[in-house]
């Protein structure tokens, strides 16, 4: 099985900030196949677009995924409404995921806003291996601190106003930390802004990058192309498409 | 289990029911979802003659009950969906229509030309794409232009000849009966509808193509009402299609006029609708007591 759609039960909901939710949902043979940096594609009820979600924890013993997003629109309202019992459409898991290479001694996650859960299924991969560095507009919107902890890896937080952690942008932290001992990897996920200089830092200091991208969806497998990002590949500039090529991507080949 | 076979233009569809163009790719990522010997018919994604990388992102919205997008007919080219895609396809015993979507009558005539050289099943001439500046919907909204192209490409098939109408016009009719006189030996409708929605809080369209294409349950009582008028108004066969997302709409469908039915949106919310509607058609016609499919073709009693 690649992939799969069906109704699946949530079996926890929380609140994690303003807006900020963390469903966990009982899906064995989802999480069975599920990579870190893939997504789900969820049926908000009462829709006819489903809403694309980046997966924040994968429970191969549990049998369950975790997925933790942000209200930003009428879909995304519906699937905060549900709660413990109910069942959610979903079809998943979807998409190219981060490359996990076993002799990473130091990788570096770093995640903007609602950009740190995927980043999440990595630092329990690497541990203390890994380095976490999270951003937020402000203490309000910090979320998954203590997960990351948890895992073992070295963890950075900062917030744009300095309400919580350092002042400051994760790129400052990430110049600091790799102007003092190089990385093999740099992974993100975040806004495009953000990104785009993560990804001008990871090229400047010559570290393998690559980035999650976000993209209005339609299927969700890449049939229908609708969401399509500019990429170059081989020199030669083309549309490739965020959920079936992405949504995680090689930093070189992405056109900002 | 009622017959749900149908036949159009000499070419037999084990069941009416057949993914839309656009929606479906080349089937490739549905294949691992279910069997795609089990759709009726499969209506390929719209081809040019040289690669299309479409629109700018976004390019799909929702709107109630629907959606619009905006792709603008990005595909490969001709020789890389005969070379890559077609042969996939036709291993999939499931009838193959052939969307092309030129923007000049010399574009649809190349590729039709190519396409004569292969197997697929049927052609679809779409010329009705509102997300592509040239051509496209400008041979859709004349008679003239309608005809002229279909005069054009149906020189250089043989293969049954289906042109997709857009709904954006004053009289779809109209259009239909003169694609119908340049040798058309189905038409298919509706396209998309040409839909706008804007963000008021930064004033900007929410697609980068500024308008896109409406489908969705939305649209699906202006497609029935579009495929009665047309099925009254010509003699070969109507492919129904806008926002059906259920059995019961199929066969409300066919009950207008169609004599097949293609699904869009509603792939999008349930991946498995085409298939859950060949079930619920044969539910309902099982209940009724219809033994055969073609039965209800047409078979509203207008007040």
């Amino acid at each position: 099985m690649k992939y799969k759609q069906d109704n699946y039960r949530v079996i926890q909901k929380d609140t994690l900030a303003k807006d900020v939710f963390s469903i966990t949902i009982n899906c064995p043979e989802i999480a069975e196949a599920a990579q870190p940096g893939q997504f789900v594609h969820i049926l908000p009820p009462g829709h006819t677009l489903r809403r694309p979600i980046s997966i924040c924890g994968i429970d191969h013993e549990k049998g369950t995924l975790r997925i933790v997003f942000i209200v930003k629109g009428e879909g995304t309202k519906e699937i905060s409404k549900l709660n413990e019992g109910d069942c959610i459409d979903m079809l998943a898991p979807l998409g190219h995921g981060f490359s996990l290479k076993k002799n990473y001694k130091k990788i570096i996650l770093i995640g903007g806003g609602i950009g740190n859960p995927p980043m999440l299924p990595l630092a329990e991969k690497y541990g203390k291996n890994s380095i976490v560095i999270s951003g937020f507009r402000n203490a309000e919107a910090v979320i998954l601190q203590e997960d990351f902890i948890k895992t073992g890896a070295h963890t950075f937080l900062c917030t744009d106003d300095g309400t919580m952690g350092q002042k400051g942008f994760v790129t400052d932290i990430l110049k600091s930390e790799l102007e003092k001992e190089k990385a093999d990897a740099i992974y993100a996920c975040g806004p495009v802004p953000m990104l785009k200089s993560v990804s001008e830092i990871a090229d400047k200091f010559g570290i393998y990058c690559e980035v999650s991208l976000e993209e209005r969806m339609g299927c969700g497998i890449g049939a229908c192309l609708v969401c399509a990002c500019k990429v170059k590949k081989d020199g030669e500039e083309h549309f490739a498409h965020v959920c079936k090529n992405g949504p995680v991507f090689n930093s070189k080949e992405v056109i900002w | 289990m009622a017959d749900l076979s149908v036949s159009i233009s000499g070419i037999d569809f084990k069941n009416p029911i057949i993914p839309a163009s656009g929606v479906f790719g080349y089937g490739r990522e549905y294949s691992e979802l279910f069997d795609l010997s089990r759709l009726g018919g499969i209506a390929t994604k719209g081809t040019t003659i040289t690669k299309r990388n479409g629109n700018p992102s976004p390019r799909i919205a929702e709107t109630p009950s629907g959606m619009l997008n905006s792709v603008g007919l990005q595909n490969p080219g001709i020789d890389k969906f005969i070379s890559d895609e077609l042969p996939f396809l036709m291993s999939k015993d499931t009838v193959i229509l052939a969307n092309i979507a030129g923007s000049t009558s010399e574009e649809c005539v190349a590729i039709a030309e190519k396409l004569e050289e292969t197997d697929v099943h049927m052609i679809e001439l779409n010329i009705s794409c509102p997300n592509v500046k040239q051509g496209g919907m400008a041979f859709g909204a004349s008679c003239e232009g309608a005809s002229s192209v279909t005069k054009a490409v149906r020189k250089v098939t043989n293969k049954p000849l289906i042109v997709k109408l857009s709904p954006n016009v004053t009289n779809i009719a109209e259009i239909a009966r003169s694609v119908e006189s340049e040798g058309a030996d189905a038409v298919s409708l509706i396209n998309t509808l040409l839909g706008m929605r804007i963000d008021i809080n930064t004033r900007r369209p929410v697609l980068k193509n500024n308008m896109g294409g409406m489908s969705g349950p939305a649209v699906f009582p202006i497609a029935v009402r579009m495929v009665w008028q047309t099925a009254n108004a010509v003699k070969i066969p109507v492919i129904g299609m806008g926002g059906v997302s259920t059995g019961k709409d199929a066969v409300e469908m066919m009950m207008a006029g169609a004599s097949a039915v293609q699904v869009g949106a509603a792939i999008f919310t349930d991946p498995y609708a085409p298939i859950k509607i060949i079930e619920e058609m044969n539910e309902f016609l099982d209940k009724q007591g219809i033994k055969s499919v073609k039965e209800i073709i047409g078979s509203v009693q207008p007040w």
